[in-house]
């Protein structure tokens, strides 16, 4: 298979990025709902014309009524995403829950509210500060017909309006994985608006009770449930993270043509030009980076979970470079609220730290590959 | 997609039957390579063995014309062959300039006479070209050289070519059988406008070679000099006056061929090759565990600029991006190998240090990005020519 997209692919690519820059534009939904201060930091109307799209459906078997589509193609919609900034719970609830619910018996109940853009899905993971997913100290103990589970999560994304939250716990088999409903008696939730304006959630289990059938999986099978979630996750938050340092870029460049200093403009300056494309060369690499992560996991080879390491450090070290650059060269205007590139830098810190920042999967390839 | 898979099958099949066990092992360095040529030597039966069999089979050059000695394959075949031959570890059969660089400027830009004589030599291994691009005072600068080419009338009413000057940073002038020249045809033309590219043998009368000491301790270099060298007059290719473009060209292959030195031979970890000498240098080991990564997603743009390019789909510039990022990334990865040696790595003559190999190939890698064209050089053409910036 080719390292580029199919032209069903380049299509796709087309009408999502039409879609976005419309419907998912920076005013009409980041800056619209932040100024109004919305508790869930995303438009539920965009929620279903997502699902009108079709883009709900894309990781969703066609046999469960979605359009049985890869990782490519959600990285496709990702990359758009992020190049707008489009708030929305696509990348946790129609990428990562759908993925750890693959071959589940738990699809049926989840999946058609996914697929309407009525359900909106969150992955309690993190624990602490940092993205730690093998160091998970929550309980979850048998109890009656099911268990009860006790402890505390934190940068659960979309937490605070999540219909159903994927909880990861330890019971006496092992990790176990959990669809735990938002009515659930003794859940509490505490939203968290986040330095992007996104609500992430704390969230304090206090013997929560849930049925055995809330189960994902197997009971101590969670490890790889948790690996699909954290795979597609990663992956896509890479697709993201490339689409927030490719539009900083541009808007970059852009700016480095228009504004003048010195009787010129900017962008004559060998100083500027040498790291724009510096920039752009470190763009590409992670572009691929990010393709072959998504193409490897689409095959179902052995070789994908190094490359969505890789993709994820990669990727995001980019975007850092990117928007650092684009603040730095915009000047006193990249500090202003009123211009976007600051957005782009406080998106790029978020994505950063969801399911692990580009330390953490340096460490983790390190270790895949026996040092 | 069928085909495709009953292809890989045989290839895969064949590879297993031909390459020889010697030539599954990784290349020790430029000096380890086969270089093929009219005077070849051969490091081993086996090397001579695996270049014969594959040049009959035009897979020294899977993807050029049956009828010049190529394989014929596609791209599609053609990436099958790459990942069968790295599957097994297979050696590359021939390290070639003409293959790397000459060839695809013929192909483009060759007339059909020059492909039939100049093409299957190359592809059979026959003859070891060399490149006159520098002079001391065209480097950055290359369409400021200088060597002379005039049209020279015999008394019997033909012609030849006339070549003086002198080149820099050859490589391996000194061993190559011809070369393929940047020369100067028309002195009075703006500087891109009087430049043309020429071949002849480097048997010729009037061209000598001297070896350059590098800081390696070896001489990979040459200067090349022209003493009144008759060249014939079907040895120019392209247009006469033109050949500013056959060198870009040109200079568009070699610095992919550069660029492949970012992948670092086999093994796709540097960390897991070094593992025991990380185990308790934790600062070491994130910083080439950083490099993996790098390294790794290097070799996914690696193979994604390969497919595009073949799928005429690449930016013409993109060959800039690929040898800045791919030579900045093998200097990275020699400074960490050298880190990782700490003294042992420093000896330069014992047995121990086989010579001073990572010693040698460290300070060998700090051309690569200066040969072909700088970093510096390939920035200012990313934002030229792709970022599209004023006034660069």
């Amino acid at each position: 298979m080719p390292l580029y997209l199919n032209d069903d692919q380049a299509m796709l690519r087309d009408t999502a990025r039409s879609f976005m820059a419309g419907e998912g534009a920076i005013r009409t939904q980041l800056r619209h709902w932040r100024d109004k201060g919305c508790v869930d930091g995303f438009g539920h109307a965009l929620w279903k014309q997502f699902a009108e799209m079709g883009f709900t459906g894309i990781l969703i078997a066609e046999a469960d009524g979605g359009l049985g589509l890869g990782h490519v193609e959600a990285g496709i919609v990702l990359e758009e995403i992020g190049r707008n900034l489009t708030p929305s719970p696509f990348l946790v609830s129609a990428v990562a829950f759908v993925e750890a619910l693959k071959g589940t018996a738990l699809r049926d109940r989840w999946y058609p509210g996914i697929l309407a853009g009525d359900t909106v899905a969150a992955l309690a993971i993190d624990e602490g500060p940092k993205h730690r997913p093998d160091d998970i100290e929550m309980r979850a103990d048998r109890s009656g017909n099911g268990f009860s589970l006790t402890g505390r999560k934190q940068f659960v994304v979309q937490g605070a309006s999540a219909d159903v939250t994927l909880v990861a716990a330890q019971t006496d088999e092992g990790l176990t994985l959990f669809a735990v409903g938002k009515d659930a008696k003794g859940l509490e939730v505490e939203g968290v608006r986040l330095a992007d304006s996104s609500i992430g959630a704390r969230m304090t289990f206090e013997s929560v009770e849930v049925d055995a059938d809330a189960v994902v999986g197997d009971v101590g099978g969670g490890e790889t449930v948790l690996a699909r979630a954290l795979n597609a996750g990663r992956t896509g938050a890479a697709a993201e993270l490339v689409g927030v340092g490719a539009a900083s870029m541009e808007m970059t460049v852009d700016y480095l043509k228009q504004r003048r200093q010195f009787g010129r403009l900017i962008g004559e300056f060998q100083a500027l030009q040498f790291r724009a494309a510096h920039l752009y060369s470190e763009l590409e690499i992670a572009r691929a980076a990010t393709l072959k992560a998504q193409q490897l996991l689409d095959e179902g080879s052995e070789d994908a979970e190094a490359m969505v390491s890789v993709a994820k450090a990669k990727a995001g070290r980019v975007s850092q470079l990117a928007v650092q650059e684009g603040v730095q060269m915009h000047g006193g205007i990249g500090m202003t609220d009123e211009y976007d590139i600051g957005l782009y830098m406080k998106r790029d810190r978020v994505l950063n730290e969801l399911f692990g920042d580009p330390a953490y999967h340096a460490d983790r390839l390190a270790r895949m590959k026996g040092y | 997609m069928p085909d495709l898979e009953t292809f890989r099958a045989e290839t895969r099949a064949w590879l297993e039957a031909n390459c020889p066990a010697e030539m599954r092992q990784p290349i020790r360095g430029e000096s380890d390579a086969c270089w093929g040529g009219r005077n070849p030597s051969f490091k081993s039966e086996a090397q001579k063995q695996w270049m014969e069999v594959m040049a009959a089979r035009g897979w020294t050059v899977p993807d050029w014309p049956k009828d010049y000695g190529g394989g014929g394959l596609s791209a599609a075949e053609t990436k099958i062959l790459k990942q069968e031959m790295a599957r097994i570890g297979a050696r590359n059969p021939l390290m070639s300039f003409g293959i790397s660089m000459l060839g695809p400027a013929l192909l483009k830009y060759g007339n059909e006479e020059q492909k039939k004589r100049f093409l299957r030599e190359i592809a059979l291994g026959q003859i070891r070209w060399c490149q006159g691009y520098s002079e001391p005072g065209a480097g950055s600068d290359l369409a400021s050289l200088q060597t002379k080419c005039e049209e020279v009338f015999d008394e019997n009413g033909g012609s030849h070519w006339l070549v003086n000057g002198q080149k820099v940073w050859t490589s391996y002038a000194d061993k190559a059988d011809w070369i393929f020249c940047l020369v100067r045809t028309d002195p009075a033309a703006p500087k891109h406008k009087g430049i043309s590219f020429l071949l002849f043998d480097m048997a010729s009368d009037g061209v000598s070679t001297k070896p350059i000491l590098l800081i390696s301790g070896n001489s990979p270099f040459c200067e090349t000099f022209f003493d009144d060298v008759k060249v014939p007059k079907d040895q120019l290719v392209g247009e006469l006056n033109k050949g500013w473009d056959v060198a870009k060209y040109l200079l568009g292959h070699e610095r992919e061929m550069i660029s492949g030195m970012g992948l670092g031979g086999q093994g796709e970890s540097l960390g897991a090759a070094l593992a025991e000498s990380l185990a308790d240098d934790p600062i070491l080991r994130a910083d080439i565990a950083r490099f993996d990564v790098d390294a790794m997603a290097f070799r996914a743009m690696s193979e994604r600029f390969i497919d595009e390019l073949k799928a005429g789909q690449a930016h013409p510039a993109q060959p800039s991006m690929m040898k800045y990022a791919g030579t900045e990334l093998n200097k990275a990865r020699h400074e960490l190998v050298m880190a990782a040696g700490g003294s042992n790595a420093l000896e330069w003559e014992s047995d121990r240090s086989k010579e001073g190999k990572a010693a040698r190939e460290w300070l060998r890698t700090k051309a690569n990005s200066i040969e072909g064209g700088t970093s510096e050089v390939q920035l200012g053409i990313i934002a030229k020519r792709i970022l599209e910036l004023p006034g660069a």
